[in-house]
């Protein structure tokens, strides 16, 4: 059974098709990697799910609930946490504050005007942060934070409403290789043990093939192939996107799926 | 209501639209380059049509009357490119609101020059040689210095364009209003690039205040009614675009025009006096703009800026020492009238400046915290003050009544404004805000039978037991600490917190769940309510008000408290607020020169200490604590 289904998804922006009728599906506990090369429609794909972008046409489940059509913040309530690019936290906030604020939101109890902040679930954020290995770092102010820690914070965040689906947008970039390795293995210890189903795109192919239990492969807005680490990296045409120049690849792209 | 009145009123608002024009595609010159909303491009105006009378005055006879009126310009030129070196250089780095402050202390320091210079006196030029008589349209007379300036407008745009699309200095200043850091990269020098975009802003400014003489009179408060308009026009038409600010400065020119050639129409029933709309009618255009398109009419979105210097540190629950101090002040300022019964104006005084505090503590909850840079605070002040006198004075209410009712009315002006504003962030919003206040200081200004006009309202005493100025000093310190104390709880809360979230990172706030436009409007609205107390508290304590409490200036004093205080500090605001009003009262009271003294002060002290008052007592304390 899956958690959440993508069917025939498509986006497109002034008359190029940026996306064009992408369709795949996450179980839980699975770690699927979303890669592709420069302007392969990844980030729109990805945007379109987490509800930052409005699609043209198409469908995403989760469970039985549509997303489609939902701003963020509702996206988010149904169990989606998200993590950015370049991360983004609140910089005037310490580490726990940030995850408190995640968990207040959740709590649905930000229209509290009179109690302290420091009274509201401490402990839980505390948890949170120890989850990820930054509780001695919790009154320490995120700006103040190496990009590393920062990453681990909004990891944090991410993890607070108990999310069945984590959405992970390029989460090493920036990081340095070990770094990376580190972070990625947190992720997927604690979404096994969570049983939490993880979409993330990805630049780095040593951590995708250490990392993700399937991948699926976009190109100029379509999906070319998907599978196991290791059968996406044995497929001709995938190689042919990385490696090739591309320029044969509609036509090819005709013959394997028709 | 005819044909040729129609035409003749198009052509008046064509020559209005000139004059605005040169003034706004200067500020939008210097604004698209150096990111520096110029408060002080309206003073830059003002020196102009002062400079051309007196250089018409004692030139024209030698050298002919228009030589003498085109060195006015020039001068203030030159005038631009010295602020720019002295000043503006010092403070590119300093944040955003910090430059506005600078830019309006110099409002007041070029404003008490003119002053000294001119005597306050309106000085009228003559008539320019050549354009004295009026020509024939369609049976009416038409000036013919007018004719001049229609023609002005389009030929001084086609030269900026040519400027700016056929030289390479036109090439860096387009790139630079694109992508500052990426001209900067590129080896351009920066300082002169700068330095000469604000000495042509300043010229063309100056331009327009020369061109001015032969119409209308030169006078002390063209400075702040020029640059609202200007803003106005730079905004709807998009920051940093020239030919926006050309549209719009033709849209808003001939929409008034049309305003005055309809007069008084009676719609179904209901008389309507469209030339009393002229004065609102630039800040609804505005509105209507930013509410269609939010980067103005011919404007982009503003990119990024890149580096986010001046992170504030999180906040701090106070300690037993300075909640210590807390309460010794208190208990002060609750002895303060026992203390100064010998010079009871202290006890006067210090109600203003419990009013000041209030109002600031209310502006900073959401400049600060919320990040958002509200221009136009006075409105719910004024709404309170309005508020309580109309409510005491129609309603029959008792004083008491309208005094809590009051702050109710501010609530629901700042729900109204603020439901707009907050769709809208940055200079966009700042001027949104500024627009709202505008609105409704104009329609209080002509509404003479419900709130008095231009005279106000008078007779709004308090009850038989506050009569008593220390009574009344009681109550509000009561009210006042109230809310500010309540003010500062919330800071401390979830809704708080999720206040500098949302301004923190809107992307983060949105993907933990956060709505951020529904805390924005609730805190516009809690600050409006506090705002709302402190002008109701005023009103009873000066007894009448005027539209004065509702004016741009009252709302750019809030800023000045603020910042003066310090952003970043929760204490920021009070200091702010004792310090501007007793220097604003003890300068008054001691020099005739007191803008200039205060404008001065100011200078001094954006320059000294970028992070205000409280954010270097603090800064210098914690280094001292560190050793």
């Amino acid at each position: 059974m899956s958690l959440l289904t993508v069917r025939d998804l498509g986006k497109s922006f002034g008359g190029v098709a940026a996306v064009d009728g992408v369709s795949f599906s996450i179980r839980p506990g699975e770690l699927l990697a979303l890669i592709g090369p420069n302007g392969a429609g990844k980030t729109t794909t990805f945007n379109m799910i987490n509800g930052q972008l409005r699609a043209d046409r198409g469908s995403v489940r989760l469970s039985e609930r549509e997303l489609l059509g939902l701003a963020p913040r509702d996206i988010w309530r149904m169990g989606v946490g998200r993590t950015f690019q370049i991360a983004e936290t609140f910089a005037s906030l310490t580490a726990l504050e940030n995850v408190q604020m995640a968990l207040l939101s959740h709590q649905r109890r930000l229209f509290s005007f009179l109690k302290p902040v420091r009274t509201f679930s401490k402990l839980r954020a505390q948890e949170l942060l120890e989850q990820v290995g930054m509780a001695e770092q919790a009154e320490r102010a995120c700006s103040a934070l190496a990009y590393g820690d920062v990453k681990r914070v909004e990891l944090a965040m991410a993890l607070a409403n108990e999310p069945t689906l984590l959405l992970m947008d390029e989460p090493t970039a920036g990081m340095a290789p070990q770094e990376r390795h580190a972070l990625m293995a947190l992720t997927k210890r604690l979404v096994l043990e969570q049983n939490i189903a993880v979409l993330f795109t990805e630049h780095s192919m040593d951590v995708v093939f250490a990392f993700a239990d399937r991948v699926i492969v976009l190109a100029r807005g379509r999906l070319i192939a998907q599978g196991s680490p290791a059968e996406v990296r044995r497929d001709p045409l995938v190689q042919e996107v990385y490696f090739g120049t591309g320029a044969t690849f509609t036509a090819q792209a005709g013959e394997t799926h028709a | 209501m005819d044909f040729a009145s129609f035409i003749v009123q198009l052509l008046n608002g064509l020559a209005g639209a000139s004059s605005l024009f040169l003034v706004a595609a200067g500020l939008s010159l210097i604004f698209g380059v150096t990111r520096i909303v110029n408060f002080a491009h309206g003073s830059f105006f003002m020196v102009g049509i002062y400079l051309a009378y007196s250089l018409v005055a004692t030139f024209s006879a030698t050298i002919g009357f228009w030589p003498a009126l085109l060195v006015a310009p020039l001068v203030v030129g030159v005038l631009g490119a010295l602020v720019e070196m002295t000043l503006m250089r010092r403070i590119y780095r300093a944040p955003e609101l910090f430059q506005l402050l600078a830019t309006f202390a110099l409002v007041l320091v070029i404003k008490d020059a003119v002053l000294w210079i001119w005597g306050p006196e309106e000085l009228l030029g003559p008539r320019a040689p050549g354009f004295k008589s009026a020509v024939q349209i369609l049976g009416r007379s038409f000036p013919t210095y007018d004719l001049l300036l229609i023609v002005l407008g389009p030929l001084v745009l086609g030269l900026l364009w040519l400027l700016l699309t056929r030289t390479r200095w036109g090439t860096y200043v387009r790139a630079a209003t694109q992508d500052r850091e990426m001209v900067s990269a590129l080896g351009v020098n920066q300082a002169w690039l700068f330095t000469s975009v604000f000495a042509l802003g300043a010229f063309l400014a100056g331009l327009g205040g020369a061109l001015q003489l032969p119409r209308e009179p030169a006078s002390l408060d063209m400075d702040l009614n020029i640059i609202g308009a200007a803003f106005v026009v730079v905004v709807v038409g998009g920051m940093g675009s020239i030919p926006g600010a050309f549209v719009a400065a033709l849209l808003i020119a001939e929409i008034k025009a049309i305003c005055i050639w309809l007069g008084i129409v009676t719609i179904v029933g209901v008389e309507i006096s469209f030339p009393k709309l002229t004065l609102v009618v630039e800040f609804l255009v505005m509105a209507t703009v930013l509410m269609l398109r939010p980067w103005g009419l011919l404007g982009r979105p503003q990119p990024p800026i890149r580096h986010s210097a001046h992170i504030e540190p999180p906040l701090r629950p106070a300690g037993a020492w300075s909640g210590r101090c807390w309460i010794l002040l208190i208990a002060l300022l609750v002895a303060l009238p026992w203390l100064a019964q010998s010079s009871p104006y202290v006890t006067i005084l210090s109600i203003d400046l419990l009013v000041a505090v209030l109002f600031a503590a209310s502006l900073h909850f959401i400049m600060g915290p919320a990040g958002m840079h509200s221009f136009g605070h006075a409105a719910y002040f004024g709404l309170g003050a309005y508020g309580a006198a109309l409510l005491f004075k129609y309603a029959g209410l008792p004083m008491e009544g309208a005094l809590l009712l009051a702050p109710v009315v501010a609530v629901l002006g700042a729900g109204i404004f603020g439901w707009f504003s907050v769709r809208l962030s940055g200079v966009y919003l700042a001027m949104l805000t500024l627009a709202f206040a505008q609105i409704t200081w104009a329609v209080v200004f002509q509404w003479d039978g419900f709130t008095g006009g231009s005279n106000g309202l008078t007779g709004v005493w308090p009850a038989h037991w506050l009569t008593d100025k220390q009574h009344y000093y009681w109550l509000t310190l009561v009210l006042v600490v109230a809310a500010v104390w309540l003010l500062r709880r919330m800071l401390h809360a979830p809704f708080g917190y999720a206040m500098r979230a949302a301004r923190d990172s809107t992307l983060r706030s949105d993907a933990i769940g956060i709505h951020v436009k529904r805390i924005q409007w609730c805190a516009f609205m809690i600050a409006g309510g506090c705002a709302g107390l402190a002008g109701a508290l005023f009103a009873f304590s000066k007894g009448s008000i005027s539209p004065e409490v509702l004016h741009v200036s009252k709302s750019v004093d809030g800023l000045v408290m603020v910042l003066l205080g310090g952003i970043q500090t929760l204490a920021g605001p009070i200091v702010g607020a004792l310090s501007f009003t007793w220097l604003h009262d003890t300068v008054a009271r001691n020099t005739e020169y007191w803008r200039a003294t205060l404008g001065a002060i100011i200078l001094f002290l954006v320059l000294l200490f970028p992070e205000g008052i409280a954010g270097a007592a603090r800064r210098i304390f914690f280094r001292q604590g560190a050793r």
